[in-house]
């Protein structure tokens, strides 16, 4: 990527970061911890890797992204909407009664969400089953899905790891959001999960560690994904929880809690300083 | 003709495969047991072994659906809806996904595995999920028919399946199955005997021999657990004035639960179930738990005059 390309996607990942924040604060409840650490990443898949197009959102032969961590919707939404799936208008009312966008991803209702998530663990085993249909079918699109670093306590994870590499699924990247922080604490202070890359190896991954936070490793990453044959992908991508908005970074209590009106207020201050500073 | 409808069941989806290449199957490591493996014989390249996680089975039919499959994911009932109902409410209900789960070796007739795999809480389980369809059917012809119509449907589909052999007793010349519609076996207005899967063919010999005893029960199978067939539930509350259900199931959530929320709303009857207690089964050969449940034809003939006292 050209400085000029990464300028790009850091201006679409703030303003993904301002509408999470948006959403969040107009809903009084969400998860902005997690979606602030997943900001950079779903704005590189939707706005440079994925072949998706917001005006044919069913294309049978587009790329898929599940959102495993599926709590993490208000980025996901905001990526949706600067792309073009629907109106910003709809942020402002994420899950009041009778909007469209819900607490947790609904694939029925919203266009551009490929998969119903939010049941942690079971997002990877969907994308297997439509990596799986792809290969069936003979088609080319790959299948994306992310998963948060807690979320990988969850035994369907590595049902779902078993089945992917059995089934030699090269078409599919998982991506661990690797924050590092769960909602009682530090993931290794809860359960214990690393090594997480040796794990992943024992079950036929490739795995390819990054700073999810920086759009050239993102890229590479991604790239890399790309040439593996004859197995799936797992990208663990360490970030910062809270990412952009200082007092959120690597707080726990950020995880699921909505900013009230002057943490709203310092909060939209500071993405708006950055974005300002990066157009310069 | 004796046949497991486990064994109806695999051979369906074998015959429905030929011209529906939309058609895939999914087993968790019993594909031996649940009858898939007739397909997979066929269709190789359509059937998809997931070991032993159900879980996983349901979500990766899930996203196979979402890409415009049709998949059939087969297991114990007990796993298949028990172990993975969450993963069958969030991933399969909450989109209304076109996956068709199956559930063999359904209710005490299992036999000498015992209690651990004799699920006899499957249909309540699956009731409650919204816009899930529910079958139970009761012989060969009914399965044969009622795995087509659940291909049909779009949405997600449970179908009981049994693991013990027994008669067919439809005519495959006249049966014709409508999705959730009752059938009248039997006419009669003393009594309405409402029955459903495997245990309707054992409510047939005890109606049939109610009548030489004088007592004229009419048999209505309900292979449609939901949505259920209110119309034909409200004409025999109306017509014979009490209902008595029979399912191997537990009395909680099954069929006899379902077929009082039609009559307490729409005609209130006095209603009582047959079935399993609040309690969990055994080992034991088939037969004989249920002749031990009084869910055989002598012993429901037996509880229906006691009902009717």
């Amino acid at each position: 990527m050209t400085n000029q390309e990464i300028l790009e996607m850091q201006k679409i990942a703030c303003k993904v970061r301002i509408w999470t924040i948006e959403g969040v604060f107009n809903a009084k409840s969400g998860h902005p911890g997690g979606s602030l650490s997943a900001a950079d990443m779903m704005t590189y898949l939707y706005f440079k890797e994925m072949n998706v197009d917001p005006k044919d959102p069913k294309n049978p032969d587009r790329d898929r992204f599940v959102l495993s961590k599926g709590h993490c919707c208000p980025a996901l939404y905001a990526a949706l909407a600067l792309k073009g799936y629907f109106s910003t208008d709809e942020i402002k009312i994420l899950r009041h009664i009778g909007a469209m966008l819900q607490g947790h991803p609904d694939m029925k209702n919203t266009p551009g969400v490929d998969m119903s998530s939010g049941s942690l663990g079971q997002g990877v085993s969907a994308a297997c089953g439509m990596a799986l249909a792809g290969k069936l079918d003979k088609k080319d699109y790959r299948v994306y899905a992310m998963l948060g670093d807690g979320e990988c306590e969850e035994g369907q994870v590595w049902e779902a790891a078993m089945f992917a590499s059995h089934m030699k699924l090269d078409n599919l990247c998982l991506i661990v959001d690797f924050n590092g922080l769960q909602i009682d604490g530090h993931v290794n202070d809860v359960a214990g999960l690393e090594p997480l890359d040796k794990k992943f190896e024992g079950f036929g991954f490739e795995v390819i560690k990054i700073n999810g936070n920086d759009f050239n490793e993102i890229e590479s990453a991604l790239e890399k994904a790309k040439t593996v044959k004859g197995k799936p992908t797992v990208i663990i991508a360490n970030t910062i929880k809270g990412k952009g908005v200082s007092y959120m970074e690597n707080q726990v209590g950020w995880h699921g809690k909505a900013p009230n009106a002057d943490e709203y207020k310092i909060a939209i201050d500071e993405l708006n300083a950055q974005l300002k500073e990066l157009e310069g | 003709m004796k046949i497991a409808t486990r064994e109806s069941f695999g051979r369906a989806l074998c015959e429905l495969a030929k011209t529906h290449p939309d058609i895939v199957v999914l087993d968790a490591d019993l594909a031996a047991a649940t009858k898939t493996d007739i397909f997979k014989k066929e269709y190789p390249d359509r059937f998809f072994d997931c070991g032993i996680s159900e879980a996983n089975m349901i979500g990766v039919s899930a996203g196979l659906a979402a890409c415009g499959k049709v998949p059939f994911a087969a297991s114990f009932a007990m796993f298949a809806t028990g172990r993975a109902y969450e993963q069958i409410r969030n991933s399969v209900g909450y989109p209304h996904l076109n996956v068709k789960i199956a559930g063999s070796h359904a209710g005490i007739s299992v036999g000498e595995d015992g209690a651990t795999h004799q699920c006899c809480e499957d249909l309540a389980l699956m009731r409650t999920i919204p816009g899930m369809v529910v079958l139970n059917p009761a012989d060969h012809y009914e399965m044969t028919e009622a795995v087509k119509a659940a291909y049909e449907y779009d949405g997600p589909v449970y179908i009981r399946l049994g693991r013990l052999a027994i008669d067919t007793f439809n005519d495959p010349d006249t049966y014709k199955f409508e999705l959730g519609k009752g059938i009248t076996l039997k006419e009669g207005n003393d009594v309405t005997v409402i029955a459903t899967g495997l245990i309707v063919n054992e409510a047939l010999k005890a109606v049939r021999a109610l009548e030489e005893k004088g007592i004229n029960a009419r048999l209505i199978n309900i292979h449609t657990i939901k949505p259920i067939d209110k119309d034909i539930i409200i004409k025999a509350a109306q017509e014979t004035g009490r209902i008595i259900t029979v399912e191997e199931h537990s009395i909680i959530g099954g069929l006899g639960e379902a077929v009082c929320s039609v009559t307490s709303e729409y005609c209130p009857v006095t209603v009582k179930r047959i079935g399993i207690d609040d309690i969990y089964g055994h080992s034991g050969p088939a037969l004989g738990l249920w002749a031990e449940f009084g869910l055989d034809a002598e012993g429901l003939e037996k509880r229906i005059v006691e009902l009717m006292k």
